[in-house]
């Protein structure tokens, strides 16, 4: 089995932080907002490894630091501290020794990353198809006509009718966008996918299918994905091992049936207590 | 643990499973109470054998099933598992990739109830475990649908969902799955609990011809003259609150 990511105490941190931040916030604080100095502790000491093909899933409240671990990695935002490695076939990359533009490049090439907003993930003033197109000029392919058969196969694999491919994203449903966003996702053959809240707001219909879309990708591709999500029907559904979040911090981590039928902490109880 | 006398072992048979010491409880935080399920079991299950587990409700037989496949997080024991690399490994301390490896490919658990996507049909659902390890579909399909057709489902049933099947019928597609990947140990929850007699012996049938092949079984059983007729060893589970020590042999 070979390892894709490895993750070790990512933290991040909003403000300017201070010697007890880490201490006085957390699970057992019922806070991630510093007393002292009033930073918020988005993310503390977040580690865990991918392997090829595997789906992880993230799960927690909102605020429970589960986007903003996602949006580190795929460099969104910085982290305040930590180390992650990706392994990219013989390749490996140290993510936060690397500058910006490398990162850009890397990102565009070798990641995808899917927002529950399509605005963050798509280009809403260029077309589907040139929204597609434009992660494939960013890499290597820069021939008109294969662009153009590229984003449409792209937009057959995600069911979106290819006659609306010049239109703009913001005609399309919601679920529509959903799509678009994956196949541009999609578009490099990423080995490595961030799919963040993706289903949440759509449809049930809508959703099931992004999910078995999602499900039908990892066995074609041997995608390995990160899935941050609240619904544990989805977690239930994509994710083979699954961290669970609460103010910032990783409160347990495990098999995904074991932790939805012996969840360990009392919040995971509670929360697994709660679903419908 | 010895295995009974009407069948004789190959002394250098070893147990593909030793389960010594298993103790299982919850601990529920909210209600501030601690549930114990499993006390102290220890058993063994070699290769084209299978051992029984039986008991009253609430011995905590299922809890013993879902131990070893790491659905539940033993409180104490060793659960220890001999690879096809012939090396023995706690299930209860390896690395979670290493059980889904195992459950992919040498680990198969019948539970209860048949757990499905209501828009998959049937025969998808059982070449499910095929196509996970690699195989070709059409070919997965194939293997799919001789297994529901030993199984007596009427073909008229493959190609649409369970969800509308009875208990009976959604029972043998969830065998069907189980039995289709010939992993090297199958744990069995109360594998004929709702089928006629006749399905019965075709299930009997299939469970014999597997265990000729070399498969270890793990099996909750609650009719005894299945046990009778079945098992090469029996493990008796008693309530855990009730008694101290919850295992006894019938041999």
């Amino acid at each position: 089995m070979d390892k894709v990511l490895e993750v070790s105490q990512l933290s991040k941190v909003y403000g300017k932080g201070c010697a007890s931040c880490f201490e006085l916030t957390g699970p057992e604080h019922n806070t991630n907002i510093c007393p002292q100095c009033g930073s918020i502790i988005a993310a503390h000491n977040v580690s865990f490894d991918l392997y090829k093909g595997e789906i992880l899933g993230i799960m927690g409240e909102s605020g429970s630091g589960k986007s903003t671990a996602v949006k580190c990695l795929n460099f969104d935002q910085p982290p305040t501290s930590g180390h992650v490695t990706f392994y990219d076939n013989d390749k490996q990359y140290d993510l936060f020794a690397m500058n910006a533009a490398q990162q850009r490049q890397l990102a565009n090439k070798r990641f995808g990353m899917v927002y529950q907003n399509p605005h963050l993930g798509l280009n809403f003033d260029i077309s589907a198809g040139g929204n597609i197109a434009e992660r494939l000029l960013m890499s290597e392919v820069k021939n008109y006509a294969e662009i153009r058969s590229r984003a449409s196969n792209l937009l057959t694999r995600t069911e979106v009718l290819t006659e609306r491919m010049d239109e703009l994203p913001k005609n399309f449903s919601g679920g529509m966008q959903q799509r678009v966003q994956i196949a541009k996702a999609l578009a490099t053959n990423p080995p490595l996918l961030f799919l963040d809240e993706v289903t949440t707001g759509l449809d049930l219909s809508v959703q099931a299918a992004i999910l078995d879309l999602i499900l039908e990708i990892q066995q074609e591709q041997q995608t390995s994905m990160i899935v941050v999500t609240h619904d544990l029907g989805v977690i239930r559904l994509l994710a083979g091992r699954t961290l669970v979040m609460k103010y910032g911090r990783v409160i347990e981590s495990g098999l995904t049936d074991q932790i939805l039928e012996d969840p360990q902490h009392a919040y995971t109880q509670r929360l697994v207590a709660s679903a419908l | 643990m010895e295995n009974s006398g009407r069948i004789v072992m190959n002394i250098n048979d070893k147990p593909i499973l030793r389960v010594e010491g298993y103790s299982k409880y919850f601990e529920l935080h909210e209600q501030h109470k601690v549930i114990p399920s499993s006390d102290d079991v220890s058993l063994e299950v070699f290769p084209g054998k299978l051992t029984a587990l039986i008991g009253p409700t609430g011995a905590g037989k299922s809890t013993v099933l879902k131990g070893i496949y790491r659905t539940y997080l033993p409180n104490s024991g060793r659960l220890l598992f001999r690879t096809k690399e012939d090396i023995e490994i706690d299930l209860a301390q390896v690395d979670e990739h290493q059980i889904l490896e195992l459950r992919k490919t040498e680990i198969g658990f019948v539970t209860q109830f048949l757990h499905s996507l209501p828009r998959q049909s049937t025969e998808d659902i059982v070449a499910q475990p095929l196509i996970k390890r690699g195989m070709d579909k059409t070919q997965a399909r194939d293997l799919a649908r001789e297994m529901l057709s030993a199984m007596n489902l009427p073909e008229a049933l493959w190609g649409i969902s369970p969800a509308t099947f009875s208990g009976g019928e959604k029972q043998r597609v969830n065998l069907a799955r189980g039995l289709v990947s010939r992993p090297r140990l199958l744990l069995l929850d109360e594998p004929t609990a709702s089928l006629d007699p006749k399905t019965t012996e075709k299930i009997i049938t299939l469970i014999e011809n597997l265990k000729a092949d070399g498969v270890a079984m793990l099996a909750i059983f609650h009719h005894p003259e299945l046990v009778e007729r079945m098992a090469d060893n029996v493990v008796q589970l008693e309530p855990p609150i009730r008694i101290q020590k919850t295992l006894k042999e019938i041999a």
